[in-house]
């Protein structure tokens, strides 16, 4: 359904993606992990087209979409819907028209029939009584779910999210882990999600893939990944465990970084 | 010293490639007008939102520039005798300059630095990239839009603020210099020639599009959060204030090469 072979990018003369490949079946979930700034949204720009990567290819539903113009994109973009970080719904209208949005602007669909899916989308989301209200009155967790109603309204193919946890309070964070592992059982939706959030990673992936520093250090199951001795795996999963020592700092390349209590020299011990 | 020579590089280069996209972006706006989908209402909407909202600053930039002027003309023109002709000095000053560069610098303060906050703050919210996603084009949509509106209203209101400016100069001359009104009036429009109309239209024309497009420019660059949103919002007022009154000369000294 997706899929990335050798990706590279670079921002401003920094390479933030190197050498990324991923392969996405059907029906799957693929979660994304990574500490923050790793390149995280970056990849799933690239897969919306919003961004265009210096070399490699991204085939989506059998399409290659590296070098499309922007209305060749229009017909792929057709088939996904994102949900971003910080939900980006249109200031400017209601719940019902964000939700909406894509329906209407698509005009396929005559009034009632997008007023009813409109309903639907906001009835799975668990929120179909907010649909007069304007996004500044929402909380966060509410904005989140209409995100995720907006994406599901137009029933696109493919879901991508940007860390759809994060900045949750615990029972948020439960609804939406849970409403895409609704969709992945129910709707059988192609879903892409990047997160830091291990908890809800867990729940919902089929597959992991970990970027760190814009390279993909792993691929695979959720228990090939917690049986993983790469120190900066480890360090990402159990940082309780590798960080344990007061002073204790990530090392860039993995290892542990101790910095003793002040005026004693730093030291670097490899973990 | 070889470091410095590499900075100013960069920075001309870094002009030189804002004025490339900024040209870019000015193309594919205005040709985004003669495309589908025309989205009227949302024009209709931003006409509304610059025209109607700005009518209270240009009312009162003319009448109070309208005024002044009067008060200032019939100053200078008080040792030759011709007082009563200062109708013909407020109405040629008034709609040939001032009227089209008070309105277009207001219009810049209110509505230009209002887009590029509102561009801004989709920018860094990712409402735009949303946009895109949801298969929209936001150039069309957001910044097309707003040219066609600003085209048709920045023009209107500079016919206001001449109007205005004209009326406050007759309040000034008929209850604090005695000058007849039809006289004042009858002086007033013996100034003005068909070539005035280009002024008047043309000008403002070429200043709703410099407020739009450098409003909507600076908006849609954004970037750095919220400081970026600041930051947006003052350079679009600086940028499109210091390029109106620019033009403005440039486009005087053309009309006068071409006789009119
Ligand atoms: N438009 C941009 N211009 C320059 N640098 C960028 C841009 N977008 C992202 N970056 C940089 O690319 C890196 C990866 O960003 P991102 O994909 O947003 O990380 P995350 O994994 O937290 O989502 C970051 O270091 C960020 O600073
Ligand atoms: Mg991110």
């Amino acid at each position: 359904m997706i899929r990335f072979s050798n990706i590279f990018l670079k921002f401003d003369g920094r390479q933030v993606l190197q050498n990324i490949s991923m392969d996405v079946p059907a029906g799957q979930t693929q979660v994304i992990l990574g500490g923050s700034g790793c390149g995280k949204t970056t990849t799933l720009r690239l897969i919306l087209g919003l961004l265009h990567p210096e070399s490699g290819s991204i085939v989506i539903n059998g399409q290659e979409i590296v070098g499309l113009t922007e209305r060749q994109m229009a017909s792929i973009r057709a088939q996904m819907a994102m949900v971003f970080q910080g939900a980006a719904l249109f200031d400017s209208l209601t719940v019902r028209e964000n939700v909406g949005y894509r329906l209407w602007e698509e005009g396929a669909l005559d009034n009632e029939s997008i007023e009813q899916r409109v309903a639907e989308s906001l009835r799975f989301v668990g929120l179909e009584d907010t649909l007069d209200k304007m996004p500044a009155e929402l909380s966060g967790g509410m904005k989140k779910r209409v995100a995720i109603a907006r994406a599901l309204a137009c029933k696109p193919k493919i879901i991508l999210y940007d860390e759809p946890t994060a900045g949750l309070d615990p029972i948020n964070t439960h609804l939406v882990s849970e409403l895409v592992c609704r969709l992945h059982r129910e709707e059988h939706v192609t879903q892409i999600v990047v997160t830091h959030d291990l908890e809800c990673a867990y729940r919902i992936a089929d597959r992991l893939i970990m970027i760190h520093r814009g390279e993909a250090i792993f691929d695979g199951s959720v228990d090939a990944l917690q049986a993983s001795d790469d120190p900066r795996i480890r360090t990402f999963l159990r940082p309780e465990e590798v960080l344990a020592e007061p002073g204790c700092f990530p090392h860039k390349d993995g290892g542990v970084r101790v910095v003793p209590p002040m005026s004693e020299k730093a030291e670097q011990a490899p973990a | 010293m070889d470091l410095a020579v590499t900075r100013i590089e960069d920075t001309l280069k870094g002009y030189a490639a804002a004025v490339q996209d900024f040209a870019q972006l000015c193309v594919t706006a205005a040709a985004g007008a003669f495309r589908r989908p025309w989205y009227v209402q949302e024009t209709i909407y931003h006409m509304n939102r610059i025209g109607v909202g700005s009518i209270f600053i240009v009312v009162l930039t003319g009448i109070f520039t309208g005024m002044v002027l009067t008060l200032q003309g019939a100053i200078q023109l008080e040792p030759y005798g011709a007082v009563p002709y200062v109708s013909k000095l407020v109405s040629a000053s008034v709609v040939r300059e001032l009227g089209p560069v008070l309105a277009a610098l207001m219009i810049a303060g209110r509505v230009g630095s209002g887009i590029a906050s509102e561009l801004a703050t989709m920018q860094v919210t990712e409402q735009i990239d949303a946009l895109r996603a949801e298969g929209t084009d936001p150039i069309k949509k957001l910044i097309t839009t707003r040219l066609i509106a600003s085209l048709v209203m920045v023009p209107v209101l500079t016919v206001i603020t001449d109007g205005i400016a004209m009326m406050g100069g007759y309040l000034i001359a008929h209850f604090s210099l005695s000058i007849d009104t039809f006289f004042y009036w009858t002086w007033a429009f013996a100034a003005l020639g068909p070539m005035d109309l280009v002024y008047g239209l043309l000008k403002p024309l070429v200043f709703g599009f410099i407020v739009c497009m450098v409003g909507c420019y600076a908006g849609i660059t954004t970037s750095g959060g919220t400081v970026g949103v600041g930051h947006s919002t003052t350079h679009a007022m600086v940028t499109s204030s210091i390029l109106i009154l620019v033009s403005d000369f440039f486009m005087t000294k053309l009309f006068i090469y071409w006789g009119w």
